[in-house]
């Protein structure tokens, strides 16, 4: 070795990763190898990152949409669920109960709408790069984050304009936002992968996030549904974090319980068999996307 | 000393075919694939051989430090091995293993994002190449000013050159320091200078004890950059031999192979009939196609077709595009008046149309050809601009005792007279 010194210094730098690597074919479900994952921690930070520089440079309005979205979404549902329809609102001002629900909701239909594409969106990197592919749609999730705080911010507006004061139980928030945010990952995990494998998932997303939204209590509260319907209602596990959401900040709705344990079950049966599932397909992204 | 930095056993990939890039499947097609509805009878024709191996059986051990040529025809494998080896894909059989970080230089500019700035994209590409963001802050500075592009650091990249473009995006993967490097025919994309620079930052690598795979066509860089070279065909290592030996052998064996392109039934557009375009072919004097030619000898084009129906005035013709898209020139074969007379109507039939094209013509390098057929003013009947690769070498050609390449696409064998004209001599 000519420059023995040279390199031996240099290894010092980039010799954190200078193992041996085994690539070997793999079969069936795969072991997860979250280690590779924690070995590209910062790659998730720079996808996220450019995720969101790049909506912010290249839209017009920028930040305005991470609020414009969920508060028109309010408008209308006020005119015509709140006001025409008259759907009960468990005591508090329509407008306030309904973008309550709807902060986590866009959280969880844009995370879907944007990873469901991250995979086939990023071909070039996929097809020439190695790196942990489930970093892609973790990405694209976790970009959403800084659009839920900013409506966070108008919702905190809006109920200093209604006079609604915050329950004590606003410190739970963190815990439901990582309950939205292991659901949207879990099923956003399945639909990138299948949209690698099936183009129809751009045909079905729109219509699974309508349906989808039909039937978590964001337009009305789960206190319509009969009692004894409610523990399947809370299969839905964005039932759990709705709810969740309008009893920490409105003190109305259920108080965790069954309810938030079963939607809690199933969003982490989502985000495991998301997470194998994803595993068990990344192989074929080379050559598929 | 001689420590091992990858090690390739038995290694195979398979793809089934309608599973290469872009062939996506729809929901329906799996659907009805598994309940067996009936595909219409040319569909199943076309996916008869259900897959291939596009790399079956391949064995090797690369030393570390050491600098290992891979060379083969287009489709031999060289690529499918690539990815494998970093990592892209998986193998179906075999086992891989590696010493090491494995950087390429094929992943030039990958991630780059046309809205951000420099700076940012210096990030992002050297966070997604593999490296950490206190790597990359330690080698910022050192990558601007190799990149040269110090002054639009902040400016977002879809401003740039594409010089400064593509400079920036080297100097990037150049700096990820990997402990294999893997170099993919970098010789075809970039000007002379970036080139130089990337068979720079090479011998570099290689000096500090790195290993390097150099993947290429242009078997003057393959010689004078490797000691040892792979020869793949069809998926299989043909040959391990020292660097000179690989190459000949390569090249008097590749000549028998390849360098011919049969057009699908699913490739000629609806309006080419009655013009049905069979093959092209690149021919040596004994009518065997052959995938390279030489520039000091003449080669033959050949380009096979049916015609359903007599056409008046058809001519049909080829381009020699360089592999950056540059037309080099256009022939037809009846470019000759008195062969425009004679072929002024071609009644139906199967035909070839073939040229020789003389030696000493076309410089080294890679080129295109192109095919037409058409009738002048009337109707184009089929176009295909990128029908055949093949390259030049330019063993044998004016030149060649310097080692160096020559830039323009001739390279014309040419007379000097060299007179001392001070009265010295005589």
């Amino acid at each position: 070795m000519v420059s023995g010194k040279q390199s031996v210094e240099e290894r010092s730098v980039t010799r954190t990763e200078a193992r041996k690597i085994i690539i070997r074919p793999t079969s069936g479900w795969a072991a997860l190898n979250l280690r590779d994952l924690w070995v590209y921690r910062e790659l998730v930070y720079f996808m996220t990152w450019r995720d969101l520089k790049v909506r912010y440079k290249q839209t017009a309005l920028g930040a305005a949409w991470a609020i414009l979205q969920p508060f028109l979404t309010m408008v209308v549902f006020s005119i015509f669920f709140g006001s025409l329809a008259g759907v009960p609102s468990d005591g508090v001002p329509y407008p306030i109960f309904s973008y309550t629900a709807l902060i986590p909701w866009t959280l969880f239909s844009k995370a879907l709408q944007d990873a469901s594409r991250s995979l086939v969106n990023s071909s070039h990197m996929i097809t020439k790069v190695y790196f942990p592919r489930m970093i892609l749609p973790l990405a694209s999730v976790l970009a959403g984050i800084v659009d839920f705080l900013i409506a966070f911010v108008v919702l905190l507006a809006m109920m200093a304009f209604y006079h609604v004061v915050p329950t004590a139980n606003i410190w739970t928030i963190p815990l439901f936002l990582i309950l939205a945010l292991i659901t949207a990952t879990g099923v956003s995990l399945w639909l990138s992968a299948l949209n690698v494998l099936y183009r129809d998932i751009n045909y079905v997303l729109p219509f699974l996030t309508q349906f989808w939204m039909y039937i978590t209590p964001i337009a009305y509260p789960s206190s319509m549904v009969p009692e004894k319907w409610r523990l399947l209602y809370a299969v839905n596990p964005m039932t759990g974090v709705v709810e969740g959401f309008r009893w920490a900040l409105l003190g109305s709705g259920q108080a965790p319980g069954m309810m938030t344990l079963v939607s809690t079950l199933v969003a982490i049966v989502l985000l495991v068999s998301g997470m194998f599932y994803f595993k068990r397909m990344e192989r074929l992204f080379a050559d598929m996307v | 000393m001689s420590q091992t930095a990858i090690h390739v056993e038995n290694l195979g990939k398979q793809y089934r075919l309608g599973q290469q890039v872009g062939n996506y499947r729809t929901l329906r097609e799996t659907l009805s694939g598994r309940f067996g509805a009936k595909k219409a009878p040319e569909e199943q024709k076309a996916l008869l051989p259900e897959s291939i191996w596009a790399l079956e059986d391949v064995s090797f051990d690369v030393e570390q430090g050491s600098v290992l040529g891979v060379v083969g025809r287009n489709g031999a494998g060289k690529s499918t091995l690539l990815k494998i080896l970093s990592r892209v894909t998986e193998p179906t059989k075999g086992l891989v293993e590696v010493y090491g970080r494995v950087g390429s230089l094929l992943e030039v500019g990958t991630g780059f994002h046309p809205e951000l700035t420099g700076r940012e994209n210096i990030f992002l590409n050297g966070a997604i190449l593999g490296m950490k963001k206190t790597e990359i802050e330690a080698k910022f500075d050192e990558i601007v000013s190799f990149a040269e592009v110090e002054t639009f650091i902040d400016t977002p990249v879809k401003r740039y050159s594409s010089g400064m473009y593509l400079r920036l995006a080297f100097a990037v993967a150049a700096h990820l320091e990997p402990e294999i490097l893997v170099v993919d025919e970098v010789l075809a994309v970039g000007d002379a200078e970036f080139q130089r620079k990337c068979l720079g930052k090479m011998s570099d690598v290689a000096k500090e004890g790195r290993t390097v795979l150099f993947v290429s066509h242009n078997m003057s860089a393959i010689l004078r950059l490797t000691q040892e070279t792979l020869v793949i065909d069809k998926g299989h290592l043909l040959l391990r031999a020292p660097t000179v030996e690989a190459v000949d052998f390569y090249l008097s064996r590749g000549l028998t192979q390849e360098g011919q392109r049969l057009w699908q039934p699913d490739e000629i557009p609806a309006q080419a009939a009655p013009f049905k375009p069979v093959a092209v072919r690149l021919l040596d004097k004994q009518d065997h196609v052959m995938e390279a030619a030489r520039c000091s000898e003449p080669f033959y084009l050949e380009v096979e077709y049916q015609l359903h129906k007599a056409i008046k005035g058809l001519r049909v013709g080829i381009y020699i595009l360089t592999s950056q898209g540059e037309f080099v020139f256009t022939s037809f074969d009846t470019d000759d008046p008195e062969k425009f007379e004679e072929y002024s109507q071609r009644p139906a039939g199967t035909y070839k149309s073939r040229v020789e094209v003389p030696p000493y013509l076309l410089n080294g390098g890679r080129y295109v050809v192109g095919v037409n057929a058409s009738s002048y003013r009337i109707k184009t009947y089929f176009h295909d601009e990128q029908a055949l690769a093949f390259n030049m070498d330019v063993t044998g050609a004016p030149g060649t005792q310097w080692p160096e390449n020559r830039l323009g696409p001739v390279r014309p064998k040419l007379t000097w007279q060299i007179t001392q004209t001070n009265g010295g001599g005589e």
